[in-house]
């Protein structure tokens, strides 16, 4: 199923808007993509007349251009007649906004429309849903632009069952930096589902993890999503709601849902090392981890800082969460010993989690991060980089970095959110090195690296 | 695939709900599981003849349609060694509801194991692991996979269980052989496969473990309802 019509339309037409009411939701797709985004767009109502001084089609027939992609947003009962037009006029698919179908008990009206689109093999996405935002192309959510925060253009494929934890995920991205190649509300899928969108992320160039937020599969529908996992070359990542006897109830009636045995889905995850993140949190964490090191690491963890507290915060974290943090060798503490610079020499701490001491300089960071990587016991980083200390330089971001690329194995920075430490914070991320903005974030990422890793 | 055999045991059980032990655990032979040798019968004598043949002891186990939980109708004889006792048992389990036989196995030991199988709405099979006996359902300490598996997810399941250092050797005590319980998970999780059309849950339990072999003590398949 080709679904660049979808993602990347050259024009597009919005049927169902209105000349009376500005913000019908049909109003609000016109718009944005009209003023904002490079399709062209039609404005279509059976009506006719003008919006904004721009004429509306009476249909899509009416429109002499071809047209890629229709968003559909009228009452469900036009729904199927729309779509016929839709086929006939040689559109090749849809977002179909309009609720009213499986959600709402109407499960024939909503097999009326997935036959008829099955039929002319015109995929389409919903209904009940928002649609996909993709950035620098399309943006079919009725959610005014100035009220919803857009993450940057990214690498991270998100598809979700429900809009509103999208959008809402949506900001909690771009709070941390993260940028998403599409973000794709799924709504009642009756045709586009999360496989569907594993094929079209696998394949997409700019997309580097995929993250599902998950209600529920219908029959059978878990074991194909995890066949096709198996086989995909990129990290997914998926968050589960519908764990408990109210969040199953819910889930049923939110998007018509069967949420199923949590422990079964949670495990089977786990087996085929998709990355289960337990909150919204985890997802936003392990997102940016797996973009940077999508193999993963079996959770062997060396810790560096230039405070024993941090280090002992950190190593709860890491207990707490299931990660081990190995003794190191006599050879790795000796070689690190023995390069350190002699103001510290005697009072770092060099057992894992080594503590450096605020008196260190950036020189003994890099060896001591240099020489943890070598050490066969540890298969993972931490750095957590206090830039308060004088000795530390604005250059730690970018110099780490390139001693982390060097050595090969995953590192993970914390540096605190803060704007005077940005350019630290951009050495690392400019050089593809996740920074996490507490301890307990940086952890986290680690946490992700081990769950996308066989068990 | 399933044997014209065994899709006539399942069939033929189909309006019960369930497949009694006996034919459940033929099913288990055909693939290979090891099932305790054992005689199905009503005669004492046929009985008395298999404890004498086997020399060790034997249980009993009233086969009815009735009785589904075999302990909460004392159904189950265990550790019987002596004909006299053996004569006593078999008229009392003969006179349960619906009982017209017994089956009478030799007795095996070990640790106790559960194996079972679920066939979820959204996954289909999974297969179960955890410790056996009547505290599973306390403890709730099992691993789920989906099935079919392979012995490295059979690995990954005894990591996963807190009771798992008790089937790999604790404080002296000898595990259970763990490639023979890696066997017996990958080929039920085939057979599960297969049986995928049939089934809504299987419970091998208790199966019995120790260092030479694992043996499935008791079995039990439940059918999905008829449509």
């Amino acid at each position: 199923m080709d679904l660049t019509c979808l993602f990347r339309p050259s024009s597009m037409a919005v049927i169902g808007v209105s000349t009376t009411h500005d913000h019908h939701p049909a109003n609000v797709i016109y718009n944005k993509n009209h003023l904002r985004y490079p399709v062209q767009t039609f404005a279509v109502n059976p009506k006719g007349g003008r919006l904004n001084r721009e004429p509306v089609y009476g249909s899509v027939a009416q429109i002499e251009a071809a047209v890629d992609l229709a968003v559909i947003a009228v009452r469900s009962r036009f729904v199927p007649d729309v779509v016929t037009q839709c086929i006939e006029k040689g559109i090749k698919g849809a977002v179909i906004i309009s609720g009213g179908f499986a959600e709402t008990g109407d499960k024939d009206l909503q097999k009326e429309v997935t036959d008829l689109a099955a039929q002319a093999d015109f995929p389409f996405v919903g209904p009940n849903c928002l649609g996909i935002y993709s950035p620098d192309a399309v943006d079919t959510f009725f959610l005014p632009g100035e009220r919803i925060i857009h993450p940057k253009k990214g690498n991270i494929g998100f598809v979700s069952q429900s809009g509103g934890v999208l959008v809402d995920q949506m900001v909690k991205f771009a709070g941390q930096g993260i940028g998403v190649s599409a973000a794709v509300s799924i709504g009642n899928k009756a045709c586009i589902r999360e496989t569907h969108m594993i094929d079209w992320f696998e394949q997409d160039l700019g997309t580097r993890v995929i993250a599902f937020y998950i209600e529920g599969f219908e029959c059978r529908e878990g074991r194909e999503f995890i066949k096709r996992a198996h086989t995909c070359t990129k990290p997914i990542v998926v968050l589960k709601a519908g764990k408990t006897a109210r969040g199953i109830a819910a889930a049923s009636s939110h998007t018509a849902s069967v949420a199923g045995d949590y422990r079964v889905f949670s495990e089977i995850m786990a087996q085929h090392c998709v990355a289960e993140a337990d909150t919204e949190y985890e997802l936003t964490s392990f997102c940016e981890a797996l973009s940077c090191y999508p193999k993963g690491s079996s959770g062997h963890i060396g810790i560096v800082s230039l405070s024993g507290g941090h280090g002992v915060v950190a190593a709860d974290a890491c207990g707490h969460h299931g990660l081990d943090i190995p003794e190191i060798t006599e050879q790795t503490a000796g070689a690190i010993h023995s390069r350190l610079s002699p103001e510290i020499q005697a009072i770092a701490s060099l057992k894992n989690p080594l503590d450096l001491t605020g008196s260190c300089v950036d020189d003994d960071i890099l060896t001591a991060v240099r020489h943890l990587s070598r050490d066969p016991h540890i298969d993972c980083i931490l750095a957590l980089l206090l830039p308060y200390s004088p000795g530390i330089s604005a250059d730690i971001g970018a110099k780490l970095s390139q001693v982390a690329r060097n050595e090969g194995k995953p590192l993970i920075a914390y540096v605190p959110k803060e704007d005077k430490y940005k350019i630290i914070i951009e050495g690392f991320e400019l050089n593809r090195i996740p920074v996490a903005s507490s301890v307990e974030g940086a952890v986290l990422m680690a946490k992700a690296l081990k769950r996308c890793h066989p068990c | 695939m399933l044997t014209p055999r065994i899709t006539q045991i399942l069939e033929s059980a189909r309006s019960a709900g369930w497949v009694l032990e006996p034919p459940a655990k033929e099913i288990l032979a055909d693939r290979k599981l090891a099932v305790p040798n054992n005689v199905l019968t009503h005669s004492k004598e046929t009985a008395t003849r298999f404890l004498a043949d086997c020399g060790g002891p034997v249980v009993l186990k009233a086969v009815s349609p009735l009785i589904v939980h075999k302990t909460e109708h004392q159904a189950v004889v265990t550790h019987v060694q002596d004909p006299d006792t053996l004569a006593a048992q078999m008229d009392r389990l003969l006179s349960l509801k619906g009982c017209d036989q017994v089956l009478v196995e030799e007795m095996v030991s070990g640790i106790e194991v559960l194996v079972g199988a679920k066939n979820d709405l959204q996954f289909g099979p999974v297969v179960v692991l955890g410790l056996g006996g009547t505290s599973v359902e306390i403890y709730n300490d099992t691993a789920i996979r989906l099935a079919p598996v392979t012995p490295s997810d059979v690995t990954s399941m005894v990591k996963a269980l807190k009771a798992g250092p008790i089937l790999q050797g604790f404080r002296g005590k000898p595990g259970v052989n763990m490639a023979a319980l890696t066997r017996m998970l990958v080929d039920f999780s085939h057979l599960v496969m297969d049986l995928e059309p049939f089934f809504e849950s299987i419970d091998l339990n208790p199966v019995m473990c120790d260092s030479d072999r694992c043996v499935v003590a008791d079995a039990r398949i439940i059918l999905l309802p008829e449509r």
